[in-house]
């Protein structure tokens, strides 16, 4: 007869990198269920969009995370762009996507170290993080700040980078490049991991439907969507495919996300071929009136972002739906059957953002 | 599968020299671009109010009449908006950051007229104030003048 | 449906249109929360996708009025509909996960109604 227990997971867990609470139901060493809890870093950033002006108020969006701070700021200022008719400039569309897609590569690297961290292989970790502070090394160069950017305003950005500081930046990344698939050798063909990551966490692509789940951790189980294909900013003129795997386990996840690495390297370099000269900023005037929805696709899926202007100079609703939101059912859903060991694995698998999902 | 995928790395970071920097004993060079701190150029202010209606944290606390202009070092998150709205652009970003200190850090910046400076903001005033009284004698002269044609 | 169109839907009709999305296909992508003023209640969006098409429902619920949950049609709204009872005060039953107030951990009732 096995014994039921219920064991906390969380907030606070050498292993676990975000403060998300769960009760797991274990059956011996087996997890039947598990319930979530969030609600430990809730700030109400949305109702402080009442009490700034929505100029001021890129700089508090862009502070919902630490991670994915850039594209919150970007996704913002282009909501409030869309209400007021504003058109920006080509050459900042160009920038706002090179910066994306460095933030994209810099998030990535940062999951590879942690799920190496949460199976052990120490050494790994810091490899990867290595290979990321060249990233943030790039971004201060360009920006002023390494993980908070406040590049962004309504109408386009606030800072230029001429082509000697954008070829620099391509070379840096070819080196990244060279160093990251002698790393991928050891994550994908290495045994020790292999056996941490291989049959772990299934998800259908079925099930992966049904729970509306969005980013990697979707394409992994074979669903083919990209939001960068609706083509905003300057993605319409660049090329690319949608990277997908058919297994559906935590190996695909890791898969799916160090080939993710690989095209924003290479988008990086098609935008730096093609990126015209001009303004880098729109004169913007007077107050926005109307609502808008935006979506980005994020590091860790698909963002949407509702803004709700009503003619002052504060907004009245801001919201953000981020990726992590929808990927909690989804994370649940691959933790039933799976043995106690594998949970920071899994739990790690959606890359969490706790920050982002409450805001 | 191998099992030795790690090995070339592990032997190439145990004979080169280290990722990390001996701080502090060897210092950080910034690059031309940081946001370290912010700094201004007092005599050139004009003490509009601007930058303390903008900060997004409330840092910035502005006093026309003592001409002092202040900052609270540890509330300020460098995002330079308030270099960006400066009318009389006096405003910059420097590129070392605050120390981390135990205490709220709070630095004042006063503008100190020169003597002939001074002596010219009193003209100023005086003038002023002269203008205004004539302003007011003409307007009771003439309000006077109504009532008595009525 | 066409892209961003925007459907006016009532208490009484809210269950029936979702579940044509699901019969279609559809995935919920989210449902957002607005506080009108002067006390007059809620407007609640309901947001669908399928592939890279957006469509929504719009419900505009009064203070007291209880709202059905669609968590027993999209499994993953559970979330969402919890969220918007924690933050706003709009009462949700029949939710297949009820956590009953306590998702946020925040002092105030319903800290967003205006």
């Amino acid at each position: 007869m096995s014994t039921r227990s219920i064991v906390p997971f969380g907030p606070q867990h050498p292993v676990l990198p975000e403060p998300i609470h769960l009760d797991l139901v274990l059956e011996d060493e087996k997890v039947v269920e598990a319930i979530p809890s969030i609600g430990f870093v809730h700030r109400g950033l949305e109702i402080l969009v009442q009490k700034r002006e929505f100029t001021e108020y890129a700089y508090v969006a862009e502070r919902i995370c630490g991670i994915c701070s850039y594209m919150h700021g970007m996704s913002y200022c282009d909501a409030v762009e869309h209400i007021m008719n504003v058109e920006i400039p080509d050459r900042a569309k160009y920038l706002r996507t090179i910066w994306s897609e460095m933030s994209r590569i810099h998030s990535h690297l940062l999951w590879l170290g942690l799920v190496a961290d949460a199976f052990g292989f120490e050494s790994l970790f810091m490899q990867s993080w290595r290979m990321r502070e060249k990233i943030l090394d790039m971004f201060e160069a360009s920006t002023g700040g390494r993980v908070i950017f406040s590049v962004n305003q309504v109408g386009g950005v606030l800072k230029d980078m001429d082509s000697a500081m954008l070829n620099h930046f391509v070379a840096e990344l070819g080196d990244v490049e060279k160093d990251l698939k002698v790393l991928s050798k050891t994550f994908l063909d290495d045994a020790a991991v292999n056996n941490r990551l291989r049959n772990v966490g299934f998800l259908t692509k079925q099930q992966a439907h049904d729970l509306s789940i969005v980013g990697p951790f979707m394409r992994a189980s074979g669903i083919k969507r990209d939001i960068r294909q609706l083509g905003y900013n300057a993605y319409k003129d660049l090329e690319f495919e949608p990277i997908t795997s058919e297994i559906g386990d935590s190996y695909a996840r890791c898969d799916v996300r160090i080939r993710e690495i690989f095209q924003s390297i290479d988008l990086i370099r098609q935008a730096v071929g093609k990126i015209p000269s001009g303004d880098i900023a729109a004169p913007i005037k007077g107050m926005p009136e109307g609502e808008h929805f935006t979506r980005v696709e994020q590091p860790r899926g698909e963002a949407i972002y509702y803004v709700k202007a009503d003619g002052t100079k504060f907004i009245d609703r801001f919201r953000v739906r981020t990726p992590t939101f929808a990927n909690i059912p989804g994370m649940l859903e691959t933790l039933k059957g799976c043995q106690f060991a594998d949970v920071p694995i899994l739990v790690l698998t959606i890359d969490p953002c706790i920050s982002c999902t409450e805001r | 599968m191998g099992v030795m995928n790690f090995t070339g790395t592990v032997l190439k970071n145990l004979f080169s020299k280290p990722a990390t920097r001996l701080y502090p004993f060897e210092p950080r060079e910034y690059t031309e671009r940081t946001r370290g701190r912010v700094e201004i150029d007092i005599d050139s202010c004009i003490f509009c109010g601007m930058c303390q209606r903008k900060c997004p944290t409330g840092a910035i606390t502005v006093n026309k009449n003592d001409k002092t202009w202040k900052i609270e070092r540890f509330n300020c998150v460098q995002c330079a908006c308030c270099v960006k709205n400066c009318p009389k652009k006096c405003l910059f970003m420097a590129k070392e950051y605050t120390e981390p200190g135990a205490d709220k850090l709070e630095d004042t910046f006063q503008k100190i007229l020169t003597p002939e400076e001074l002596a010219k903001e009193e003209a100023e005033k005086a003038a002023m104030q002269e203008k205004i009284k004539a302003a007011m004698a003409a307007k009771a002269a003439a309000a006077a003048a109504e009532k008595k044609d009525e | 449906m066409t892209d961003g169109e925007i459907k006016v839907v009532t208490l009484d009709t809210l269950l029936v249109e979702t579940m044509h999305f699901k019969e279609a296909g559809w995935r919920l992508m989210q449902i957002c929360a607005r506080s009108l003023k002067d006390n007059a209640g809620n407007e609640i969006t309901y947001t669908f996708g399928d592939d890279l098409v957006m469509a929504h429902l719009r419900l505009i619920a009064e203070p007291d009025k209880k709202v059905p949950s669609v968590s027993h049609i999209y499994s993953s709204a559970f979330l969402y509909e919890n969220e918007m009872h924690d933050l706003f005060g709009v009462e949700v039953e029949m939710m297949t996960l009820d956590f009953h107030g306590h998702l946020y951990r925040i002092k105030d009732a319903a800290p967003f109604k205006k």
